[in-house]
């Protein structure tokens, strides 16, 4: 098996500061290729900071990140970023947001929302294609961020906390449907949540950083559930020992 | 507005001052007011003249290409001023030194140096318009949502991508409410320079009319700019509400 061994991207020792202030200290970690992996911890620990470092937003003081073995100095096509908040464009509507990457690239026009379509279709958004952002709901603003992300077709996608702005139910939703994503799209996941159930349920391998100065306490890789049907994860004895066991770790660090 | 439970249509406060206007003129108060009817009558006589038309047109010429380049230049040079720290801090000053600077004053500067034709004309409109674009420009710009500047950038958008897709269409609003205040600032911009560098276009009309005292012919033009000014402040009004729908959830 190489999926084991193969990682793609790893990040050494690195560090960064801003000032005085030291946000990361000497942090290294491998992302296995088309797994998905979080990064948790609590407010404050680093972790949307190291995931705007992988995307090549931040630059890192010291220390390197390789993407498929090469360093990353910039954005680059190869890996494609989810926001929190959505930054979906007000002024276009969700055909264009979705194609937005593709039309960055100087792709023709009919071409891209070819692509887009499908993408928009694969998250369940057909028929709002021409509709403009603030007409849909937050679960479904954050569907046209993930649908925007898959249409690069990246092999990273860098998510940062992006089911926070929505509302519980549709929260669970898109965690089953990430799951599937998963499964299904061969692309590595890196997912920043501080949401403990959340790392637990979607994750093949949890990092859980802490803070003041950042580093990797521990690395948690969940297996015993993974195959198991969206439904019965909750149920687990392993996803509740592990959910238990990460609390326990992180209660301390919690004011 | 309602009064006694009527609601009253928009500007009906205009008919009152109309009618008001109309008493003061007949009693003959003053040679100043001339009754509004007779204004009016005025109007439609001159309205079709040669002269009428032709000082219409120069006086249109000379607003178009002064706000056209106001927008030209003041637009990108706000957007920049709002993207980038050190252009802001070299500029800044200059913007708002001239934002309340009394420009009539510069008018004859702009004689000597650009001679009295409608090159000054034009840079005295520019003048008049450009510092509150730029302003409005820069001020819709700083309120970007930071992550969609990311989002630009994570996806690979050129510098020169992220100023067309993303900071103009993000500024829009603001740009477009300065463009509004520019142009109302423009028409006093012009009308300035016709009177002060050459007496043409409308500024010929004023000079000509109030010097003889023909007072019902004077506040005829000066109605006829009213009603073009407010026209086009409806029309930026207008594009201004059409971007309403994102301007609160950028």
């Amino acid at each position: 098996m190489t999926k084991s061994t193969d990682n793609a991207v790893t990040v050494r020792n690195v560090y960064k500061n801003y000032g005085s202030t030291e946000a990361l200290r000497d942090l290294s970690l491998d992302f296995p290729r088309g797994q998905l992996t979080s990064l948790l911890g609590p407010s404050g620990c680093g972790k949307t900071t190291l995931l705007k470092i992988i995307a090549g937003l931040l630059p890192a003081t010291s220390g390197e990140v390789l993407v498929n073995g090469e360093v990353v100095k910039a954005p680059g096509p190869d890996r494609a970023f989810v926001f929190q908040d959505f930054a979906l464009m007000p002024w276009a509507s969700v055909i264009r947001n979705v194609a937005f990457g593709l039309e960055l690239r100087g792709m023709a026009k009919s071409e891209r929302e070819g692509i887009a379509e499908k993408y928009i279709n694969e998250v369940g958004l057909s028929g709002f294609e021409h509709s403009y952002p603030h007409e849909l709901s937050g679960g479904m603003r954050q569907r046209v961020g993930l649908a925007r992300a898959l249409s690069v077709d990246a092999q990273v996608l860098l998510m940062d906390e992006p089911f926070s702005a929505v509302d519980e139910q549709t929260r669970r939703k898109f965690q089953e449907d990430l799951l599937g994503l998963v499964k299904n799209e061969n692309k590595t996941f890196i997912f920043v949540t501080h949401s403990i159930e959340e790392a637990v349920y979607v994750s093949d391998q949890i990092a859980i950083l802490l803070p003041r100065p950042s580093r990797v306490m521990e690395i948690i890789r969940p297996s015993g559930f993974r195959h198991k049907d969206v439904d019965s994860i909750r149920r687990e004895p392993e996803y509740l020992d592990i959910v238990d066991r990460i609390w326990a770790s992180l209660r301390s660090y919690v004011e | 507005m309602t009064l006694f439970g009527y609601k009253l249509p928009n500007m009906s406060s205009l008919i009152l001052w109309g009618i008001l206007w109309e008493i003061v003129g007949q009693i003959e108060l003053t040679f100043f007011l001339p009754p509004l009817s007779e204004i009016f009558a005025t109007l439609i006589e001159i309205g079709g003249t040669t002269p009428f038309i032709n000082a219409l047109k120069e006086t249109a010429l000379a607003f178009s290409i002064g706000t056209f380049s106001a927008i030209c230049i003041g637009v990108p040079v706000g957007i920049l001023m709002g993207k980038n720290q050190l252009i802001d801090e070299l500029l800044l000053p200059w913007v708002n030194l001239f934002l309340s600077a009394p420009l009539t004053a510069l008018v004859p500067v702009l004689m000597v140096l650009f001679g009295f034709g409608l090159k000054s004309i034009v840079i005295t409109t520019a003048l008049f318009a450009i510092w509150i674009i730029v302003l409005n420009s820069r001020a819709g710009v700083r309120q970007i949502n930071q992550s969609l500047v990311e989002m630009s950038k994570s996806f690979g958008a050129s510098q020169l991508d992220a100023l067309t897709k993303i900071y103009f269409w993000a500024a829009l609003p603001e740009i477009l409410s300065g463009v509004r205040i520019g142009f109302i600032r423009a028409v006093k911009g012009v009308i300035i320079g016709q009177l002060l560098i050459s007496i043409v276009g409308f500024g010929s009309l004023f000079e000509l009319y109030a010097s003889n005292f023909l007072m019902s012919h004077f506040w005829a033009v000066l109605i006829v700019l009213f009603a073009l000014s407010f026209i086009i402040a409806e029309f930026l009004a207008y594009l201004e509400r059409r971007v309403d729908y994102y301007a609160s959830r950028r």
